[in-house]
């Protein structure tokens, strides 16, 4: 299992995977909004989703797991 | 003259605008969200209240409670500051219904100039020359195509709401201006609430010189000459400078008024400033409008000694301007730079806590912060953090004092854009006054 960690403190602005979906590595999966701009955040690992752990228009802080892949 | 004034902003704007209150001896009432409990703009209030949670349309857009806050203290006007509220018309209405004095100019003016496709409309209307391109909102991406394929490629695909550089992109074919229509109008409705999308001509390296104007109500309108703001990344000002070293003495006068021009058309009314792009021939085109005090006001005030937020809450209170366009003097030169909590390479945003801050001393450095040490960034703001404004008695000084001012300026605990700052100051070309907003692309590593 692999996890999708948050790079910088903001708020989940769009989830852009579900639940299953197969992922590549390199593949943006969320993308956050912190002090006006869009960071897309990557996964590491390619897998399939297993857990997406927050919800949009959540805020979190840098380190937080946003996605679960195994 | 007013005995209460509350401030509906924060960081750095806040304190500054506080700071010219105490001068003329103005109470003081500043509101905060709960990410800003320990901010330095509510330690200087007089009072200070919370306004709500971290999130702006929680807080700082929170027009209701900030009305509330303001009736319940005995607020007499209230100063908007830049950016938040300071261009909302609805709000500026809600003053005046509230029997509050919103220190700018007229609802109906704000709202006018508010979306960039109108006040184009507006200016054409007054005989000033406008950047080519639409006068209508585009109803969706294929009539973009439709339009720019007429006008021609590049273009620059902008928000009519938008400010700070958010919702305008330059697109180069039609795969780059359908992704950027989409993409922009949901960032532009989510961040002004207004999805509504037009095309200008992208101007070949353009120069971003602005008009600083101040009228009073009873319509004596001056120009305070110009700035030069074309270093700029993510289409947002990085390094303003007074006077521009481009432009003559007959272009400024010119520019100078077209912006009264413009100015006395719309009825316009306090400070405002009217933003050109200069072309390598020195035609100018009007860009737009803001009504209301620029970041980089700074820069104007050190040139011509004036105090503007001063000027702004006397033209407010009623008072007609003490000043004549033939009584302004300039002196010198002046830069500013903003100082973003930020990567210098990426731009990637950089907040966390500030464990060290040492600034720079001298008569030629100016200082604005809206932080201090031990103050957490947090991510749900602009990310201007301080400006630091340097002047000298020529251009070349003053770029001399601004790299002096740079090397001493120490920020630890979270990234800035500092070193891109110094990169700037160093560097031949801004020493030869080769800024158009090309530079940050053209010039850095």
């Amino acid at each position: 299992m692999s996890k999708v960690i948050s790079t910088m403190a903001g708020n989940v602005w769009k989830i852009l995977v579900s639940v299953g979906d197969q992922i590549e590595e390199g593949q943006n999966v969320v993308i956050l909004e912190s002090m006006k701009m869009e960071i897309h955040i990557a996964a590491e690992k390619s897998g399939t989703v297993r857990e997406i752990k927050i919800n949009e228009s959540e805020f979190v802080n840098e380190g937080d797991v946003l996605i679960e892949l195994e | 003259m007013f005995k209460k004034i509350l401030i509906a902003n924060r960081g750095e704007i806040a304190v500054r605008i506080m700071r010219t209150c105490r001068l003329m001896g103005i109470s003081t009432v500043g509101i905060y969200s709960e990410a800003d409990k320990n901010a330095p703009h509510i330690k200087m209030a007089d009072e200070a209240y919370l306004v709500g949670g971290p999130r702006v349309n929680e807080s700082y857009l929170n027009i209701d409670k900030i009305l509330e806050i303001a009736k319940e203290t005995g607020t007499e006007a209230i100063h908007p500051g830049y950016g938040l509220l300071a261009e909302n018309a609805a709000f500026a209405s809600k003053c005046e219904e509230a029997g509050l004095v919103f220190i700018g100019p007229r609802p109906e003016v704000i709202a006018r100039m508010g979306s960039k496709i109108e006040s184009r409309k507006t200016m054409m209307q007054a005989g000033v020359l406008v950047v080519p391109g639409l006068t209508y909102p585009l109803p969706d991406a294929d009539e973009a195509v439709k339009v720019v394929e007429e006008m021609g490629y590049p273009a620059m695909l902008k928000a009519s709401a938008g400010g700070g550089g958010i919702g305008m992109q330059i697109v180069n074919n039609e795969a780059e201006l359908r992704q950027a229509f989409a993409s922009n109008q949901k960032r532009a409705t989510d961040f002004f609430g207004d999805g509504a999308m037009y095309v200008e001509k992208y101007l070949e390296n353009p120069r971003h010189i602005e008009i600083q104007i101040l009228a009073d109500n009873q319509g004596n309108t001056l120009y305070l000459w110009e700035r030069e703001c074309s270093i700029q990344r993510r289409h947002q000002k990085v390094v303003e400078e007074a006077p521009s070293s481009f432009i003559d003495e007959i272009t400024r006068q010119k520019m100078g008024e077209a912006a009264v021009k413009a100015a006395k058309s719309i009825g316009y009314s306090n400070a405002g400033t009217i933003e050109f792009l200069v072309d390598s021939h020195k035609n100018f085109y009007f860009l737009e409008m803001n009504t209301r005090l620029q970041v980089e006001h700074p820069v104007t005030e050190v040139i011509t000694g004036l105090d503007l937020v001063e000027q702004q809450i006397k033209i407010a209170s009623g008072q007609t301007l003490d000043l004549s366009q033939a009584d302004l003097q300039r002196q010198g030169h002046a830069i500013e730079v903003r100082i973003y909590a930020e990567d210098p390479k990426t731009f990637f945003p950089s907040p966390g806590k500030i464990t060290k801050l040492v600034l720079p001393e001298g008569s030629e450095v100016r200082h604005e912060l809206g932080v201090e040490e031990e103050s957490q960034v947090t991510p749900f703001y602009d990310p201007l953090i301080a400006k630091l404004t340097v002047k000298g008695s020529n251009r070349d000084e003053a770029i001399t004092n601004l790299q002096k001012a740079l090397a001493d300026y120490q920020i630890e605990g979270i990234k800035t854009n500092i070193p891109m700052l110094r990169e700037v100051a160093a560097h031949q070309a801004f020493r030869d006054g080769d800024t158009t907003t090309n530079f940050v692309a053209k010039y850095l590593k």
